[in-house]
């Protein structure tokens, strides 16, 4: 890892103005025009767009349990790749992070792996059984510092668990991030229920399934005075109640995955499980809404839902296969091609959208802050006028479950900087 | 072609060549030597990881009336039911030097995963794969029709089907909904509405939620199996009811035009579904159906692996 004095010429701050930055140390200590500094290594970046390090707050990274599929360190050398400086640790693991040791041992494995920022996320319920709450006093107050609960995976289905489980959380300023899922409309759901689904004969996961829970946690939120997280986001339905919430005051925030911002519900037609997610791929009008809803701020943030699987749990019957798919390392790239390359944000935007939005949810202190002297130097450098092709088997993560396999996106990601470290650089992980 | 996965990789002109290929062995079949030398040196295996008897041994038969060597590779007792991986089965079979395998899945898709992997080379064949397809059933049928009402012309052009019954779980609906309007049938499908599919709508068919009101007009009745496992899963209030309104029985069948044909494709509820008399009927072709399923998946493995490549070889 290079730790030194670096020298940023030439590239583009997210509001398009041309600034030299000098980092040293952990921190930004100019940023200027036209600065000149024989003793920094000096980083060409005409060209490129200089963001603020991009923050995820959805990330399956596997450890402990399956670190056969991914582990701290390889989910975060995937993450540096992705330009992120930031992860948040859901708490699906094995064991659960439903207690103050569990969420230590994930925190203190993103330290050792020293590539960015791993903020574990604490289970709302033991187990992740949806029954009795987990030790978040305990998790708050350990060295992980934890202010997201989320039972991602699973639905915090059972109504009081929610209302209790929200209320809880206001004594340190939480947050419940809700995987949003009706369970007994959507058992054994495959994919959306629609026209492909009927044709295919896989079972459905309807709309309403995600809809209903939205709702209902939009209004206990609104009654209990809490913070509510709407993950993945992936309905035109779901977008229309948020932003009914939001109109009335209520205090809820939610994110989109960048595959739910480009890929449909026709892809399941080969069967391949690569395309098989939680919450399932939907249609083009559900795209339109997501991606309008992104750009109008009514879907704060894209978190990735990085979820990594080995090879056998991919390469399987549709039904018999695990759902979730990678995420890290073409998040931005993905919302250059649906957000920024299709005029509906600006860079600005995706600074906001991947990194202030994110890190404010999170209550992540250090990062998402502008880029300004004085301030942690978490940069993402991209050249958003060069194309890659995606290489499933030239991924930083341990598993190979991307479905954008030979797809040729926009944005090159050069370097990555996490407090003043080179994790990227030149386009390699450190 | 080399695939049978889905009657969508069908065209009305390679549908005809199968249906007229069965016509064709059925008659040497109804001959003195039942036997055919065409795939001698073949092998053949009916990879089912789901039960079904009638289904493998009409394959079977089929199979061996053609003179393939034939492999049975069934669920009970196998590696399957030892949780061996579908990849591991398909590279046994092809180290093994299988040149089809007709695979019955309870997975919906399972065959094509088969068909598109690299684990093998062989034909594969769908024999019924969840609630997705079942192509050889809807052959058969469309033969069925055919033989009893089709005036001649090769294909079913104006006439009219009934599909009733759990049309959501049914592969047999699905394929057949694909082949018989692919021949110019007119289908209704005919079921509560809790056991249609959401998206059903975009389906080239008539829904109707009244069996009563279909009954009178159309030349095929086409009964499906009502499961055991639906009974518990509120998709009807109880078997009673749902024999009341979606069975049919002697009321119904008084109804019906005298040249109308009634189809199950088996197993049948007897009292369920269909009333004991109504399947035992001169109306009832069922029996019949299962005699024309071993002519028509002789044809399949004829075409796939013997015969004049077909239309859609151009568009595979």
């Amino acid at each position: 890892m290079t730790s030194s004095k670096f020298l940023l010429k030439g590239g583009a701050l997210p509001d398009g103005t041309l600034h030299d930055i000098v980092i040293e140390g952990e921190l930004i200590t100019t940023v200027h025009a036209g600065i000149s500094d024989p003793q920094a290594t000096v980083i060409d970046a005409t060209g490129c767009v200089i963001l603020p390090g991009l923050v995820d707050l959805h990330t399956h990274l596997r450890q402990p349990g399956r670190e056969d599929a991914e582990t701290v360190e390889s989910a975060s050398r995937a993450g540096a790749k992705g330009g992120f400086t930031a992860l948040s640790a859901m708490a699906n693991t094995s064991p659960v992070a439903d207690n103050a040791g569990v969420v230590e041992q994930v925190y203190r494995l993103g330290q050792e792996a020293g590539l960015l920022d791993v903020f574990p996320i604490g289970a709302v319920t033991q187990g992740l059984k949806g029954e009795a709450l987990s030790e978040i006093g305990a998790m708050a107050d350990s060295v992980a510092r934890v202010r997201v609960f989320s039972d991602d995976g699973m639905c915090v289905f059972d109504p009081l668990v929610m209302r209790r489980a929200l209320e809880y959380i206001k004594k340190f300023n939480g947050v419940i991030a809700q995987h949003a899922q009706e369970p007994r409309l959507t058992v054994g759901a495959q994919m959306n229920e629609g026209e492909i689904s009927a044709r295919l004969g896989l079972r459905g996961w309807p709309a309403i399934a995600e809809e209903a829970i939205i709702a209902r946690d939009v209004l206990l939120t609104d009654h209990v005075q809490s913070r509510l997280h709407v993950c993945h986001v992936t309905t035109a339905g779901g977008v229309e109640i948020i932003r009914w919430a939001k109109a009335r005051g209520i205090n809820v925030t939610a994110e989109v995955t960048p595959h739910h911002l480009l890929l449909t519900d026709d892809l399941s037609c080969s069967y391949d499980p690569v395309f098989k997610v939680n919450p399932p791929l939907r249609t083009e009008k559900d795209i339109h809404a997501l991606r309008e809803a992104l750009a109008d701020g009514t879907i704060d943030i894209v978190a990735t839902d990085h979820a990594p699987h080995t090879m056998e749990s991919k390469e399987c019957e549709w039904q018999e296969a695990s759902f979730g798919m990678l995420g890290l390392e073409t998040a931005l790239s993905i919302v250059q091609k649906t957000m920024v390359d299709t005029g509906l944000m600006k860079w600005q935007d995706v600074a906001d959208r991947m990194s202030k939005a994110p890190a404010t949810i999170g209550g992540y202190d250090q990062q998402g802050q502008g880029i300004a002297p004085g301030n942690f130097a978490n940069l993402t450098v991209v050249n958003p006028s060069q194309t890659w092709t995606v290489d499933r088997d030239l991924v930083q993560s341990r598993s190979r479950n991307t479905p954008f396999h030979g797809y040729q996106l926009p944005g090159v990601l050069t370097h990555t900087f996490y407090k003043g470290k080179a994790t990227l650089l030149n386009g390699v992980v450190a | 072609m080399r695939h049978l996965l889905s009657i969508s990789d069908l065209s009305a002109h390679d549908a005809i060549v199968i249906l007229d290929t069965a016509a064709e062995l059925e008659r040497v079949s109804d001959g003195q030597v039942k036997k055919l030398p065409t795939l001698r040196g073949r092998t053949i295996v009916n990879l089912f990881a789901e039960d079904s008897t009638r289904t493998r041994i009409s394959f079977e038969a089929a199979a061996k009336r053609l003179s393939a060597d034939v492999i049975n590779f069934s669920a009970k007792g196998s590696s399957i039911s030892k949780g061996e991986s579908l990849k591991d089965t398909a590279m046994t079979l092809q180290a093994m030097g299988a040149d089809a395998v007709v695979i019955r899945h309870s997975a919906s898709g399972a065959p094509q995963r088969l068909a598109d992997s690299q684990w093998m080379t062989g034909s594969v064949i769908n024999a019924g794969d969840g609630t997705h397809e079942h192509p050889s059933q809807a052959l058969l049928d469309a033969f069925t029709i055919r033989k009893h009402l089709g005036k001649g012309g090769s294909n079913l052009a104006g006439i009219k089907v009934a599909i009733v019954g759990d049309v959501l779980h049914s592969r047999v609906a699905r394929s057949n909904v694909l082949l018989l309007t692919l021949l110019g049938a007119h289908v209704t499908l005919v079921a509560p509405p809790t056991l249609l599919p959401v998206g059903v709508e975009s389906w080239p068919v008539n829904i109707s939620y009244n069996f009563d009101d279909v009954v009178a007009g159309v030349d095929v009745v086409m009964m499906l199996r009502v499961q055991q496992e639906r009974m518990s899963d509120l998709f009807f209030p109880n078997a009673r009811e749902y024999s009341r309104y979606f069975g049919l029985n002697l009321q119904r069948l008084a109804k019906m035009q005298p040249h109308a044909i009634i189809m199950h494709p088996g197993p049948m509820n007897r009292g369920l579904e269909i009333a004991a008399e109504v399947a035992d009927s001169a109306r009832s072709v069922i029996v019949e159906q299962v005699a024309n399923g071993v002519s028509v998946r002789m044809a399949i493995l004829y075409v796939l692996l013997a015969g004049a490549p077909l239309e859609s070889e151009s568009k595979l």
